[in-house]
């Protein structure tokens, strides 16, 4: 069911003629199609339009649907008033751990899984497809508990923030079953030409996968970028905070001035929205293939 | 030539197959080793928790007590009452999340002059954190400036408080007519129902694309025999369309259940729980309890009561459509 034909149907669209003769039917389609995609983009409309008004106009009622004066000096501002430099980094480099680190962990497993032959193996398929079906709410306290003193006692370091997250089930799922489908012959031929497991890996398996691990890399990314529940349990520090717990508290301690937390949130999804206008394909393909929960 | 090679011996072959299941479980170890430290044991060490009173640090063990204490002790009042305000997003929100995009898909799977525009912008705002949106849509919200607000009086009706209202949105929409409705009649608060739409504005993109692959797994042969067979478009679609898309339909139902029972984000930047409590949703409970309260062994307790639901609905997936639903 989840194997997505989206594929197919873009390429039957494409075959098909361009212009279509005029049909009443397709402007209700364009109608309803329309006005709807008109009201899932405008809040980010009005995220954008609302940072750019000066604090007086942001509150007045009734608002202003297009800026009267462009201030954009309000993002200057924002970004000042907090250290959204740190927050970035913060996320930047425990998003990029975790998803290098998914991807290490997730490979290796996924071709033994794929291609080796060893004691065990279906019982350990097993386990990690389990770990699918384990909630976040199950593990959240318990990895509270591993996290602190008596423990790890990791709280308020990067590694909390990364290391819960560098092993997924579901990445190692994904890449299995692309490997799986990897011509096996290749794998014989290379076998017989004398090349090792990593070797065969590294220079003939991953440079075909580049679809599947631009997908996995992907998920975890945003993931982690979006990620606020855990660093809010595992932070104290401002200095170690994500983006999404810095505009969190920004929003609380500049609520009244609307002008410039529509700035912050702007900061927040803008990068994300650029990167999805980027590899959109892949990730929608991606989404639909995998049919993973939100 | 494979007679040349050690492994043609016994042993040969046996050293050869003890170096593969060292080398397997030298490529597994370190997926082996964070699932176990970070899935595996915490899911256990959780019912292991939820047996004491644990309060920041381990007390003494107390057996069931704290599920007793949750399902009919002090905390019972709390916990039934937030998960009632779970179960009522769900319903104001996964229908209405799953009629709408079952709309879109259904149109948006036909050639048409720009899709890929609108699949972008449906699309958007799932990629969105939650958090940034959601302090958008509290924006939005604003009880004295909000877009929201303007709307209402554009078309003449009063303003509202939206967030900060805990009255039921049935009780404001009696109160309006100038009639009074009964407590229980009131109806979820409207700040629950804010949240609501910020929810629906939120996922919907994903289940287009999860319809519109499941469309495209229906053979098109069904739609031209049905053509040639005359059957006009509402035909098709009640007969055709939604039988052989029901798998896809029933994947959406239970996989936005389950995502809406674990939601945290929104409702915590929204309104954290408030107003009078009116939203807050079961996994605001757990986090107060286990958070701002300290108490550890109580949160485990109404984790695993959640969790239960959740896997119960798993399951109920698996055995419904296990088979049906194949990957790639």
């Amino acid at each position: 069911m989840l194997a997505s034909r989206g594929d197919t149907t873009d390429a039957s669209a494409a075959v098909k003629p361009r212009r279509r003769p005029f049909r009443p039917s397709s402007v209700l389609k364009h109608l309803w199609l329309g006005s709807l995609a008109a009201l899932l983009v405008f809040p980010f409309y009005w995220m954008l339009t609302t940072a750019f008004k000066d604090f007086f106009e942001a509150s007045q009622f009734p608002p202003t649907l297009i800026p009267r004066e462009l201030h954009p000096e309000n993002f200057a501002t924002a970004w000042s008033e907090a250290p959204w430099a740190r927050y970035f980094l913060n996320t930047i480099l425990v998003a990029t751990s975790v998803t290098i680190g998914t991807l290490i962990t997730a490979t290796l497993a996924a071709y033994a899984f794929a291609r080796m032959e060893f004691k065990g193996k279906s019982v350990i398929f097993t386990l990690v497809l389990a770990t699918l079906m384990i909630p976040n709410e199950a593990t959240i306290i318990p990895n509270f508990v591993i996290m602190g003193r008596r423990y790890l006692n990791l709280y308020d370091t990067y590694w909390a923030q990364i290391l819960p997250f560098v092993a997924s089930g579901f990445s190692i799922f994904l890449l299995r079953q692309f490997f799986l489908s990897f011509p096996k012959e290749l794998f014989d031929a290379a076998r017989i030409d004398g090349a090792g497991h990593l070797r065969f890996l590294w220079s003939i398996l991953l440079p075909n996968s580049t679809p599947v691990l631009v997908t996995v890399a992907l998920f975890n990314f945003l993931a982690s970028w979006n990620a606020f529940l855990w660093p809010l349990l595992v932070t104290s520090k401002d200095e170690l905070r994500p983006v999404q717990l810095g505009v969190q508290v920004f929003s609380s301690e500049f609520g009244s001035q609307y002008h410039l937390t529509m700035a912050a949130a702007t900061f927040v999804i803008l990068p994300v929205i650029v990167l999805f206008l980027v590899a959109q394909r892949q990730l929608i393909q991606g989404y639909a293939r995998a049919g993973i929960r939100g | 030539m494979v007679s040349a090679r050690p492994a043609a011996t016994p042993q040969g072959r046996r050293r050869r197959t003890l170096i593969e299941n060292v080398h397997a479980w030298l490529f597994l170890l370190p997926a082996i080793i964070g699932l176990g430290v970070f899935e595996f044991f915490p899911a256990f060490f959780a019912f292991w928790i939820s047996l004491f009173r644990w309060v920041i640090i381990q007390g003494p063990f107390v057996g069931l007590q704290n599920y007793a204490d949750v399902l009919w002790g002090p905390r019972s009042e709390a916990f039934w009452k937030s998960l009632g305000t779970t179960f009522t997003y769900v319903l104001f929100t996964v229908p209405i999340e799953i009629a709408i995009a079952l709309g879109i898909a259904v149109v948006l799977f036909r050639p048409l002059r720009a899709r890929g525009f609108y699949r972008t912008a449906y699309f958007m705002p799932y990629i969105t954190s939650t958090v940034a949106a959601a302090i958008v849509f509290a924006w939005i919200f604003n009880p004295t400036y909000g877009l929201m607000n303007w709307a209402l009086e554009g078309v003449g009706l009063p303003a509202q408080r939206w967030l900060d209202e805990p009255s039921g949105v049935i009780e404001l929409i009696a109160g309006g007519l100038g009639l009074g409705v009964p407590a229980w009649a009131a109806g979820p608060s409207l700040a629950l129902i804010g949240v609501c739409i910020f929810t629906v504005w939120h996922f919907i993109g994903y289940q287009v694309v999860i319809f519109m692959a499941g469309l495209g797994s229906i053979s098109p042969e069904y739609y031209e025999a049905a053509r040639i067979d005359g059957a006009t478009e509402r035909q098709i679609f009640w007969k055709i369309t939604m039988p052989l898309l029901s798998p896809t339909t029933f994947f959406v139902l239970i996989i936005a259940t389950i995502g809406a029972l674990r939601a945290f984000n929104q409702v915590f930047v929204m309104t954290r729980g408030g107003p009078l409590d009116t939203s807050r949703v079961v996994s605001l409970e757990i986090f107060r309890t286990f958070f701002q309260q300290g108490n550890f062994g109580i949160g485990s307790a109404m984790a695993f009561i959640l969790v239960g639901i959740i896997l119960l609905l798993t399951f109920f997936q698996f055995r419904l459509v296990g088979r049906r639903v194949h990957y790639e």
